[in-house]
Parts: C-alpha cells; sequence; structure tokens
C-alpha cells in the first residue's frame, strides 16, 4: 500500500512530485481534473480501517506516509481525508520530536 | 475522575548507562506519586536507534510512562528530566481528551452498526421483488 504511494511519487520523475504532479495535469486539458488521473480512486486508509487515534509511537505506521525525504507525504497523493491526515501530520510531528522519524534524510 | 488528566511521557536514556534504567524510571514514578499522580504504566520499549543524533548519540533506549494526574506532577517530573543528563529527551503528550474523542466515534458507530439491521431489512425487500419478477 505505501510502496504504491511512494512509486506514484517517484514515477512523475526526477524533481519533487508537486511540480510534476502540475505540469502533468496542465496541458492534460481543458476541463479541471481531466485525464487519468481521476481514475484514480482516493480513499482515506483510516477511515476503512475506522481509526480513531493515531499513535505516535506506532512507527511501522507513520514510515509508511514518509517518502525518503523524510516529509509527510501530501493528502492529495495518500489520498487521506483531512481529518485523518491532521491527525497523521500531529502523530509524525511527535514522533520525530523524539528521534522516531527523522526531520530530513539526505 | 473527570478533571483528572491523563499523559502519555516517552523518554530516552543515554544507552551507556543502560543499567540506570529501570532506577530512573522508579525515580521518575517516585516524584509523580509524591506530587500526587498516579503511574498507571511503565514500559520499557527497548534500545532502539535514533532517526538522528542527540547529543551525539546514535541510538537510546526508550521508556513509556502513563500518567493519570492533575498536570502539577508533569511540571516537575519535565524539571527533573531536563536536569538529568542521561535523559536525552522527553516527550510530553496529553491523551484523555483524544482517548475520550475516540470513544466517541467508536460508540456512535456502534450504535449505528445497530441500527442497520433494519435498514438491511428494508433493502430486502426490492430483491424479493426482483425474485417474484423472475418466476414470472
Amino acid at each position: 500500500m505505501a510502496t504504491n504511494y511512494e512509486d506514484r511519487a517517484r514515477s512523475g520523475g526526477g524533481g519533487g512530485y508537486d511540480n510534476d504532479d502540475d505540469q502533468d495535469r496542465r496541458p492534460m486539458g481543458g476541463g479541471r481534473g481531466g485525464g487519468r488521473r481521476m481514475h484514480r480512486r482516493r480513499v482515506c486508509r483510516f477511515c476503512i480501517d475506522k481509526v480513531d487515534l493515531i499513535d505516535f509511537k506506532d512507527v511501522r505506521l507513520l514510515q509508511n506516509y514518509l517518502p525518503e525525504r523524510g516529509k509527510i507525504l501530501p493528502r492529495r497523493i495518500s489520498g487521506n481525508c483531512a481529518t485523518h491526515q491532521r491527525m497523521l501530520a500531529e502523530a509524525i510531528k511527535r514522533a520525530r520530536n523524539i528521534a522516531l522519524l527523522p526531520y530530513t534524510t539526505d | 475522575m473527570d478533571n483528572k488528566r491523563q499523559y502519555e511521557v516517552v523518554f530516552i536514556v543515554d544507552p551507556t548507562a543502560d543499567d540506570e534504567v529501570s532506577k530512573l524510571t522508579e525515580n521518575f514514578t517516585q516524584i509523580v506519586t509524591d506530587q500526587g499522580g498516579v503511574v498507571t504504566k511503565a514500559e520499557t520499549m527497548g534500545k532502539r536507534q535514533l532517526a538522528y543524533e542527540i547529543l551525539h548519540h546514535k541510538d537510546g533506549t526508550f521508556v513509556l510512562l502513563e500518567i493519570e494526574g492533575s498536570g502539577r506532577e508533569i511540571a516537575e517530573l519535565e524539571r527533573r528530566m531536563r536536569v538529568n543528563d542521561r535523559v536525552l529527551r522527553y516527550i510530553t503528550v496529553r491523551v484523555d481528551e483524544d482517548r475520550r474523542r475516540a470513544e466517541k466515534l467508536k460508540e456512535r458507530r456502534t450504535r449505528k452498526a445497530a441500527k442497520r439491521p433494519e435498514h438491511g431489512s428494508r433493502q430486502r425487500r426490492p430483491t424479493m421483488d426482483f425474485a417474484e419478477a423472475a418466476g414470472e
């Protein structure tokens, strides 16, 4: 599941995934959100699993949302809902604070 | 009971002082109880690699404390941890509000799930109609 997201980020090409995303979308066309990107069903994994709390000590889980660079995976790629993305971000930041997760990797 | 707060405190102990971990934990537990708090759980999460170096240490022993109290014991505990050289880092998270919220959501979900069988029976009718139609 996580590798899937990472693959998607990587397949964008060399640079940061957010730049690539925009460039892909623009030439494809007139209407908003046209193109193959629309076909991907974006679902919040936490909603499916009915998660109410995201523990900052659960490194295994949080790591899925940190691509190589160590940045928090944006919602537009993971498909998380706003509520869960907020909880996730909070948990990742806490985990970073006590050195369970990196702030950056290089 | 309602105005009792719950906290999770995680602190990292210098790995070269591994034999002191239990002593430190005991010490901190004592501080909390002295201030009128209760340590509901004390767990050593073990030695693990740090994601980045802290004071030139590459790994550390993680200890988790769950504390219930007014908040005053946290202030004292944090002060002690700040002063202690063996503690590389600590974090305190207040969890009671989030846990209560999670419980509420869960309860709401079970209530909804309890209601659902009614929905199911209502939904079954069209399929019966369909079966009849197929019979004809």
